[in-house]
């Protein structure tokens, strides 16, 4: 009865009915997919199945290469989009139900042919991955990768990024690259299979951005629910901030850098930025990470034998996530001097995620900086930790130590905007 | 004309869409309402269609996607939320609704699958924020009997409903996202419809059923039914939209007639070797100084006006192919929907409209000159005003519509129109449109449920006709109101708790009768909720109103919803008398009367009654006060 495979014309009879339609990978084995001719898939159990006819083989579908080379136009930089997962273009095959992932250049041109108009695009996958499982390690492989790019003459580079973790890899390529041209990461909140989704917009627009005159490392992503503008926020300042929503990410402690109106092409500026002109483009890069970092979220009944379990691995940094300005409670301080004791970095964010560690209000705090806690101004969690890392694979622990509460990519700002909450 | 509809092939399958009223929507927990407030704000959003592997576009996709528009949606913060606007992925689908399709399908005969998988169908008319529709295959191969015979049920599919159209502008659509969501099934049947009766029959029939679940919503829109219809040698016509019942009838019948005539006209185009020729030309100039309004407003406004010649289409073009229709419809349909443009001219009906015998010579004699073709009274040309992009457009869909004419009834979406005429939509949709829906996984058919569902079936409108007339004595008549009648439920819980204090019959004549009284005399009859219901027929047994006050007390819930039952009485002056407050009224009313008492003896009592009732209806029950009035008048003749 197993005569047949995914893909083959079958003609299904079944204890009261039949069925006829193409095989569909199913994840039950007691279950047989088929899409039928009206295009609806459904799951018959094999138990009621009397006897399955094959009528055709599958045809493995043809794939249809779009016949594109684009003139290469003076006027307009050169762009490099490097994929890292997840799929920002796609075509859907409604024989199958199958969504295949587009990469190339020549694939994202035709999807999106504004790009066109906005640089001379060059496009390649780098690896697939979902950003969930993306590691330090990955990171560095970015960056390398960058350097690669710019080094053939890419004046501009955009990142595309599965959302979950985008900002961890934003805040590591902001420290590990030193650069006079923008590279912007982005993504989709709805994938890009679909008519509704986010994808075609944010790409123009970090392809947009990517033209820019800027320098650093960004996330342009929707500014608000519908398709009207996106923002430009600066990677060490930028956190998803929603599970779902379009306009998922945020500026945090600051406002986005600009605001992006992709259908027009216009971008309008919402701060001062340093604008460069006529420079060759160049990137350095600084991969030495210190993985050893771990973050823990504070809470009440915390038990500090967690901060032991780290110290006892090898840990060399903790960066606690701490409640209000920065707060830890004083059943875990011995485990705290213990750290400290250790040699190891102990830093604090808040929780609040919005707004500045101060560990000079309540007597808590100022335990805590006696201790010997190093404080994360207005640094949110993720990107503390990031920088950690950097740190620490890059300098002894007094200089980390110091650097820590140093401005190096703006990720430290002094002044807060009242306007950026 | 009566027609031979066997002879004719006449085939016609029906696609009914049915709302269902259940606690939420399908793929979220908000409610299934529809809102008329002003909604708490808006989102414009585009929709872009993924490539198909296969580099294949869908024709109907294709319509949709070149009028590139942008689309708007209005929504609540309190009864729509994230996954209406595509901001949050779908919820698991809502139970309730997948047992009331079990339900649909068992009672329809229908063999239900293993396992439901929710599909994404593409729609890019911007209806979903998705752009596509989620939509669930339940059940296949069942059928329902008609008076006519048995029809066909091929499949039932549970769907999500589109969200509703508000206004459309040039450039953009507005939706509202209440609708979207609302659980929907789609009852496909077989083409062995073959004539009107039998449609109407078997839409019906469906509904009956539909019905009998106490699950599906009520009134207008919440029913919708396409049709398709087909003739032998003429194509398959997809008609939507049409939510009368009694259209279904004259909607297939007026397209048999559309296609009979579509033939006969592709009869003689085709002896008359008639051929559309593939040339447009401008003719802008020709009409510069032309007194034709239509034409003037084009050209005030930049716009060109051209031609197009139809070799022997010549009289044909006015030729009527329904009532008030004429292939000339046809053809400017077209223009309307592909190109966005008013209408057109064609020869068959000019002069007229402003335009000159002699303009229309020289348009003919121009034509026949760039063309190099000579045009003969078999010819006809047609021509469009309007910005030049839009009547370009325009003509290409004329021309097109034009060479269909030549072979026949071409296949199409058509919307029914008011008096059973249709008029084009689009292109048949492609099939090949669907995609799964990853976000939710496959269902399993649990078999105990469906037993269990098939133990529980609802009843049939016939048998509880039968059940109403047996257990609760109702006459036929009150009967056959009440098995259809949207408060059917409550009109057997009613019942139930009511059992042996209140007759049956009054509680339907309340629900049925009075409640139509009272709406006639408009009345808002919207703001009675069961807990009115209850209230006044506790106050009936507990004797705190009578039968009487019923009507009056309805009138003052509808008018005061929030106003308690004492209120209502007191305001309507209805509060009940003891029976010695109305044995003092009674005897002061017959001692008033004493002497017509005196006079007729026994025989005043009608008279009496009258005069007592005027002032006692609604406060104390009739046949009391017909029991003191006659000892009343006893106690008096005895003196």
């Amino acid at each position: 009865m197993e005569n047949y495979q995914v893909g083959d014309l079958v003609y299904v009879k079944t204890k009261d009915t039949q069925y006829r339609g193409i095989v569909m990978p199913s994840l039950e084995e007691d279950m047989l997919v088929i899409k039928m001719e009206n295009g609806y898939n459904v799951g018959i159990s094999k138990e009621r199945i009397v006897s399955i006819e094959k009528i055709d083989r599958g045809e493995t579908p043809r794939y249809k290469k779009v016949g594109i080379t684009p003139k290469r136009r003076e006027d307009l930089k050169n762009i490099s989009i490097l994929s890292t997962g997840g799929t920002v273009a796609s075509r859907v095959d409604y024989n199958t139900g199958a969504v295949h992932p587009a990469f190339t250049a020549e694939d994202l041109i035709s999807t999106f042919p504004e790009l066109l108009e906005i640089g001379n695009i060059s496009a390649r996958p780098l690896m697939n991955i979902l950003s969930e499982n993306v590691l330090p390690l990955h990171w560095k492989r970015i960056a390398e990768e960058i350097k690669k790019e710019v080094d053939r003459g890419a004046e501009g580079v955009v990142i595309t990024h599965g959302t979950d973790t985008m900002h961890y890899t934003a805040a590591a390529l902001s420290f590990m690259l030193d650069t006079n041209i923008p590279v912007v990461l982005v993504g989709a909140q709805r994938s890009s299979d679909r008519p509704s989704s986010d994808a075609p917009l944010n790409l123009i627009s970090a392809v947009i951005a990517a033209s820019e005159p800027i320098k650093g490392v960004y996330v342009v992503m929707h500014g608000e629910s519908g398709d009207t503008f996106t923002y430009l926020h600066e990677g060490v300042k930028v956190r998803k901030c929603h599970t779902s929503r379009r306009d998922a990410f945020r500026s945090i402690n600051t406002i986005p850098l600009a605001k992006i109106y992709p259908t027009s092409g216009r971008i309008e500026y919402l701060r001062d930025v340093d604008r460069l002109e006529g420079e060759d483009p160049k990137v350095e890069i600084n991969t030495n990470l210190e993985e050893k970092v771990a973050l823990i979220k504070i809470y009440p009944g915390i038990d500090g034998e967690i901060i032991n379990y780290y110290i006892d691995r090898g840990y060399r940094g903790i960066l606690l996530e701490g409640t209000g300005l920065g707060h830890a409670p004083e059943a875990i301080f011995p485990n705290i001097r213990y750290a400290l004791d250790s040699g190891l970095l102990v830093a604090m964010a808040s929780q609040c995620i919005n707004g500045r560690v101060n560990m000079n209000v309540y007597s808590n705090g100022r335990k805590l900086l006696e201790l010997g806690v190093i404080p994360c101004e207005d640094m949110h969690p993720e990107v503390a930790l990031v920088k950690m890392m950097y740190l620490l694979g890059n300098y002894p622990l007094e200089e980390a130590k110091r650097l820590l509460t140093v401005n190096l990519k703006g990720e430290i700002k002094k002044s807060t905007r009242f306007d950026c909450y | 004309m009566e027609l031979d509809y066997k002879k004719l092939g006449l085939k016609v399958g029906l696609e009914i869409h049915q709302q269902l009223d259940t606690d939420r929507k399908l793929f979220c927990h908000c409610p299934t309402t529809l809102r008329e407030d002003e909604p708490h704000g808006e989102i414009k959003r585009f929709l872009r269609v993924s490539q198909s592997e296969m580099g294949d576009i869908d024709r109907a996709a294709l319509v949709e996607w070149k009028k590139g528009k942008c689309y708007i949606y209005q929504y609540y913060n309190d009864t729509t939320c994230l996954v209406e606007l595509d901001e949050e992925p779908p919820h698991l689908p809502s139970q309730e609704a997948l047992e009331v399709a079990l339900q649909v399908a068992l009672l329809m005969n229908m063999n239900v699958v293993d396992e439901i998988h929710t599909m994404r169908k593409i729609v890019i008319d911007g209806s979903n924020t998705s752009g596509f529709q989620r939509t669930m295959f339940v059940a296949k191969d069942g059928y329902v009997e008609t008076e006519y015979g048995k029809v066909g049920i091929s499949s039932l599919c549970l769907e999500e409903d589109a969200s509703r159209r508000i206004e459309e502008g040039e450039d953009y659509i507005k939706y509202r996202v209440d609708r979207l969501g609302i659980p929907l099934l789609e009852i496909s049947t077989e083409p062995d419809i073959d004539s009107p009766e039998m449609g109407r029959e078997t839409a019906r029939r469906i509904g009956k059923i539909l019905r009998a679940t106490g699950k599906v919503k009520r009134g207008l829109g919440t029913i919708r039914q396409d049709i398709n219809i087909s003739i032998r040698e003429g194509a398959r016509v997809e008609i939507k939209g049409v939510q009368d019942l009694d259209l279904i009838e004259k909607v297939i019948e007026r397209e048999v007639v559309r296609q009979m005539n579509l033939l006969d006209i592709a009869r003689i185009l085709r002896e008359r070797r008639a051929k559309v020729v593939d040339k447009v030309v401008d003719i802008t100039e020709l009409l510069r100084d032309t007194r034709c309004k239509v034409l003037q407003r084009a050209l005030k406004r930049g716009g060109k006006i051209k031609g197009i010649l139809l070799k022997g289409f010549g009289g044909l073009i006015i030729r009527e192919i329904q009532e008030g229709r004429r292939l000339g419809s046809e053809l400017a349909d077209r223009a309307k929907v592909i190109g966005g443009v008013g209408g057109l001219f064609h020869t068959d009906e000019l002069p007229n409209y402003g335009i000159t015998e002699e303009e229309v010579e020289r348009i003919k004699n121009y034509i026949q000159r760039e063309l190099g073709m000579e045009i003969t009274s078999e010819d006809a040309l047609v021509f469009i005003g309007d910005e030049e992009e839009k009547v370009d457009r325009a003509l290409e869909g004329v021309m097109e519509r034009a060479r269909e004419a030549i072979e026949g009834v071409p296949e199409e979406t058509r919307k029914a129109l008011e008096n059973g005429n249709t008029t084009y939509l689009r292109p048949l949709p492609g099939a090949a449109r669907m995609y799964p829906e990853t976000d939710i996984p496959p269902i399993k058919v649990d078999r105990e449920l469906l037993e269990r569902i098939k133990d529980n079936l609802p009843e049939m409108p016939e048998e509880k006709l039968e059940r109403f007339i047996r257990e609760y004595k109702l006459n036929r008549e009150l009967a056959e109101i009440l098995v259809t009648s949207p408060r059917v439920q409550l009109f057997e819980e009613f019942c139930e708790k009511f059992r042996g204090k209140i007759k049956p019959t009054l509680i339907g004549t309340t629900l049925e009768n009075i409640l139509k009284e009272v709406k006639r005399e408009g009345y808002n009859i919207d703001n009675l909720k069961r807990e009115h219901f209850i209230t006044l027929f506790e106050g009936l047994v507990e004797n705190k109103m009578s039968k009487e006050a019923i009507v009056e007390v309805v009138k003052g819930f509808a008018e005061y919803p929030d106003k308690s039952l004492d209120e209502i009485l007191e305001m309507k002056g209805l509060k009940s008398l003891s029976r010695e407050e109305g044995e003092k009224i009674i005897e002061e009313i017959v001692d008033k009367n004493i002497d017509i008492v005196r006079s007729k003896g026994i025989g005043s009592m009608g008279i009496i009654m009258g005069k007592c009732m005027a002032v006692l209806r609604g406060r104390i029950d009739g046949k009391t006060v017909s029991e003191i009035v006659r000892s009343k008048i006893m106690e008096r003749l005895k003196e």
